[in-house]
C-alpha cells in the first residue's frame, strides 16, 4: 500500500514534469513556427524583389508590381509622431505622479492612466474616425491651412483634403495609446531612485525640476529608454486604431501630414483577406515579416537597456 | 560691488525658481492632457453607446445595410466572440500556467528556461496581426476555409504569453519557506506545486487570466483573416464566424447609418466588458495584497 502510493507519486511527478516541460517547449515551437511560416509565405515575394522591396515605391495588384516603401514609411512616420508627443507627456506624468502629486491622488491617477492602456484599440479607432478626425480637421487643419497654406514647406506639410485623416491623426491617436506604457515604466523606475540621492540634492537647495533632471533622470536613463522602446514597439505593431484613421491609400506623393497614407499593419488588415494567392499575398506577408523584424529589434534593444540598468543597480547597492 | 554680487545671486535664484515653476506647470499640464483624452474617449463611447443600445441589439442578428435604424442587432457577433474567447481561454490558460510553473519551479536559472523566457517576451510584444498571419498560414490555408477554430487559435496564442508571464511572476513571490516545509513533510513535487505554491498564488494567477481575457475580448487584428466574419447566427466554430470586433470594423467603415449605429453599440459593449474585467482583476490583486 505504502509502496504503491510512493510509486504512484513518483509516476505523477514524472508526468507533471513532462507536462510542464512540454508546455515550455510548445512556446519555443510557436516562435519558430511563426518565423518559419512568415518566411515561407513571403518567399515568392522575397525571391522576386529581394531587399529592393523595402525601397520600391509601387503597389499595383493588377500589374503585380509590389514594393513596401509606402507602408514602411507610414509605419515609421506615425510611430515617430507618436513618440514625439508621448515621450515628453509621459515624462511629465511620471514627474507629477512621483514628485508632485499628493499621496491620496497617486493611486487613482495611476489607475486612470493605466485605464488608457486597457481601452481596446478598436475603440480608439472608432473614436478617432468619428469624433477626433473631424475635430482635428475643423479646428486645426483648416485654420492652419488658411494661415500657413502659402508658406513654402509648411504649406506642403498641411495640404490635403480637410477630413482629418492621415499620418498626423494616426500619430496622435497612437501617442495617446502608448502614453500609459511609457508613463508607467517611467513612474516605476523613478520610484526606485534611492530617496537618499534625491534628498541630498534637495538638501543642497536644488529645485524639484533640478532634482528630476539632474539626479533622477541620469540615474534611471536606461530604464526610461527601455520604456520608450516598449512604447515604440506598441506603436509599430498597433493595427486597428491606425486602420481606422490613416486613410489606407497606397501613395507617397507628398510630405503632407493630412494626406491619406498607409502603414504595414493597416495594409495587412485591409488587403490580406481579399488578396489573391500568389505575389500579392506573398508581398503582404513580406511586409508582415519586415514588421516582425522591426519589433524584434526594438524589443532586443529595450531588453539590453533594461539588463544594463539591472547590472548597474547591483553595483550601486 | 558687493551689492551687484548679491543682486546677481538673487536674480539667478529667481530664474531657477521660475524655471521650476514652469516645469511643474508643464508636468501638471501633461497629467491633465492624459486625463483629458481618457475622459473624452470614455464620454463619447458611453454617451453615443448608451443612446444606440436596444433590446434588439442583444436578440437579433446583424441586419443588411440600409435598413431602418433599430432593426437588427449584434446577437450573432456577441455569440461568436463569446465562443472564441471562451475556447481560447480554456486552451491558452492551462498551457500558460504549465509553462509558468516550469519557469518558476523547475530550474529557474537554467539556460533553456532563459531562452523560453526571452521568447515569451518576444511573443508578448509581437504585433497581434502577425499572430493572425501565422494562424492564417498554419490553419486557414491547410483547411482551406476561414473558421471560428482558427480565430480561437489566434486568440489562444495571445493568451499564452500573458498567462506565462503573470504565473511565473506570482509563483516567484511565494516564499521558499512554504515550499521547503511541504517538502520536509514528504510531499512529492507535483503535490507541492498544485497544493501549495499554485494554491497560494491563486489570486495572482487568476488576475493574469482575467487580464488576458480582457485583452482578447477587444482584439480585432488576429481575427481579420482567421475567423473573418459572418452575418448569420451560428453556434458552431466551423466556417467563418461572426464576432464583435470585426463586425464593428466593418460597420463603422460603412456609409450606412443603421450599421454605424450598431457599431457604436458594439463599441460600448466591448468597452464595458473590457473595463469590467480590468476592474475585477484589480480587485482580485488588491485582495491578495491584504
Amino acid at each position: 500500500m505504502r509502496l504503491s502510493l510512493n510509486l504512484s507519486n513518483a509516476f505523477a511527478d514524472r508526468l507533471f514534469g513532462f507536462a510542464v516541460r512540454g508546455a515550455a517547449l510548445l512556446t519555443l515551437a510557436l516562435l519558430s513556427g511563426i518565423i518559419a511560416s512568415l518566411v515561407m509565405g513571403a518567399w515568392p515575394a522575397i525571391r522576386e524583389y529581394g531587399v529592393g522591396f523595402l525601397t520600391h515605391n509601387a503597389w499595383d495588384p493588377v500589374r503585380e508590381d509590389f514594393g513596401g516603401l509606402v507602408m514602411i514609411y507610414g509605419t515609421l512616420a506615425t510611430s515617430s509622431i507618436a513618440l514625439l508627443i508621448a515621450v515628453p507627456v509621459s515624462f511629465g506624468i511620471a514627474l507629477f505622479l512621483t514628485e508632485l502629486s499628493p499621496t491620496w491622488l497617486k493611486r487613482p491617477l495611476g489607475t486612470a492612466i493605466e485605464l488608457l492602456a486597457a481601452v481596446p484599440s478598436i475603440v480608439y479607432g472608432m473614436w478617432g474616425l468619428m469624433v477626433f478626425g473631424p475635430v482635428l480637421a475643423r479646428y486645426v487643419q483648416q485654420p492652419a491651412q488658411s494661415l500657413l497654406g502659402d508658406v513654402p514647406f509648411l504649406g506642403a506639410l498641411l495640404s490635403g483634403p480637410p477630413v482629418g485623416i492621415g499620418i498626423l491623426s494616426a500619430g496622435i491617436i497612437l501617442s495617446i495609446m502608448v502614453i500609459p506604457f511609457i508613463a508607467s515604466v517611467m513612474r516605476d523606475v523613478f520610484e526606485v531612485t534611492p530617496p537618499l540621492l534625491k534628498e541630498s540634492a534637495y538638501g543642497l537647495g536644488a529645485t524639484t525640476w533640478e532634482v528630476v533632471w539632474h539626479v533622477v533622470l541620469p540615474y534611471t536613463k536606461t530604464g526610461v529608454l527601455g520604456g520608450i522602446m516598449l512604447g515604440l514597439g506598441r506603436a509599430l505593431g498597433e493595427t486597428m486604431a491606425v486602420t481606422f484613421v490613416v486613410g489606407n491609400m497606397n501613395q507617397l506623393g507628398s510630405v503632407s501630414l493630412f494626406e491619406p497614407a498607409n502603414t504595414i499593419t493597416s495594409a495587412l488588415a485591409n488587403e490580406f483577406a481579399e488578396a489573391a494567392p500568389g505575389l500579392h499575398q506573398a508581398s503582404l506577408i513580406y511586409l508582415g515579416l519586415v514588421l516582425f523584424l522591426i519589433t524584434f529589434t526594438v524589443l532586443i534593444c529595450s531588453r539590453l537597456l533594461l539588463m544594463r540598468l539591472k547590472r548597474n543597480e547591483g553595483k550601486r547597492v | 560691488m558687493r551689492m551687484n554680487h548679491e543682486t546677481a545671486r538673487t536674480t539667478r535664484f529667481a530664474r531657477r525658481k521660475q524655471f521650476n515653476r514652469l516645469a511643474i506647470a508643464l508636468s501638471v499640464c501633461a497629467m491633465l492632457f492624459g486625463m483629458f483624452w481618457l475622459a473624452w474617449i470614455l464620454w463619447e463611447t458611453f454617451s453615443i453607446g448608451v443612446s444606440s443600445l436596444s433590446m434588439a441589439m442583444l436578440t437579433q442578428s446583424t441586419p443588411p445595410p440600409n435598413e431602418a435604424i433599430g432593426t437588427g442587432g449584434l446577437a450573432n457577433a456577441i455569440m461568436g466572440s463569446l465562443l472564441m474567447v471562451a475556447l481560447a481561454t480554456f486552451v491558452g490558460a492551462p498551457i500558460g500556467i504549465l509553462t509558468g510553473v516550469y519557469l518558476a519551479e523547475y530550474d529557474p536559472r537554467g539556460k533553456f528556461p532563459g531562452t523560453v523566457r526571452f521568447i515569451n517576451d518576444l511573443l508578448l510584444s509581437a504585433p497581434s496581426i502577425i499572430v493572425g498571419l501565422f494562424v492564417y498560414a498554419a490553419i486557414v490555408v491547410r483547411f482551406r476555409e476561414f473558421s471560428g477554430w482558427a480565430g480561437a487559435a489566434a486568440l489562444a496564442l495571445i493568451v499564452i504569453p500573458i498567462v506565462i508571464r503573470t504565473t511565473e511572476n506570482m509563483l516567484m513571490l511565494v516564499p521558499a519557506g512554504l515550499r521547503e516545509a511541504a517538502y520536509a513533510l514528504g510531499a512529492p513535487k507535483w503535490k507541492v506545486i498544485t497544493r501549495i505554491t499554485l494554491a497560494s498564488a491563486r489570486a495572482g494567477v487568476l488576475t493574469g487570466i482575467l487580464l488576458a481575457v480582457a485583452r482578447i475580448s477587444g482584439e480585432t487584428a488576429p481575427l481579420l483573416f482567421t475567423a473573418l466574419n459572418n452575418q448569420f447566427w451560428k453556434a458552431s466554430l466551423s466556417g467563418p464566424l461572426a464576432n464583435l470586433p470585426v463586425t464593428i470594423l466593418q460597420f463603422a467603415m460603412s456609409p450606412y447609418e443603421n450599421w454605424q449605429q450598431l457599431a457604436w453599440g458594439g463599441v460600448f459593449l466591448i468597452t464595458l466588458a473590457v473595463l469590467g474585467l480590468n476592474a475585477l482583476a484589480r480587485m482580485l490583486s488588491r485582495e491578495k495584497l491584504k
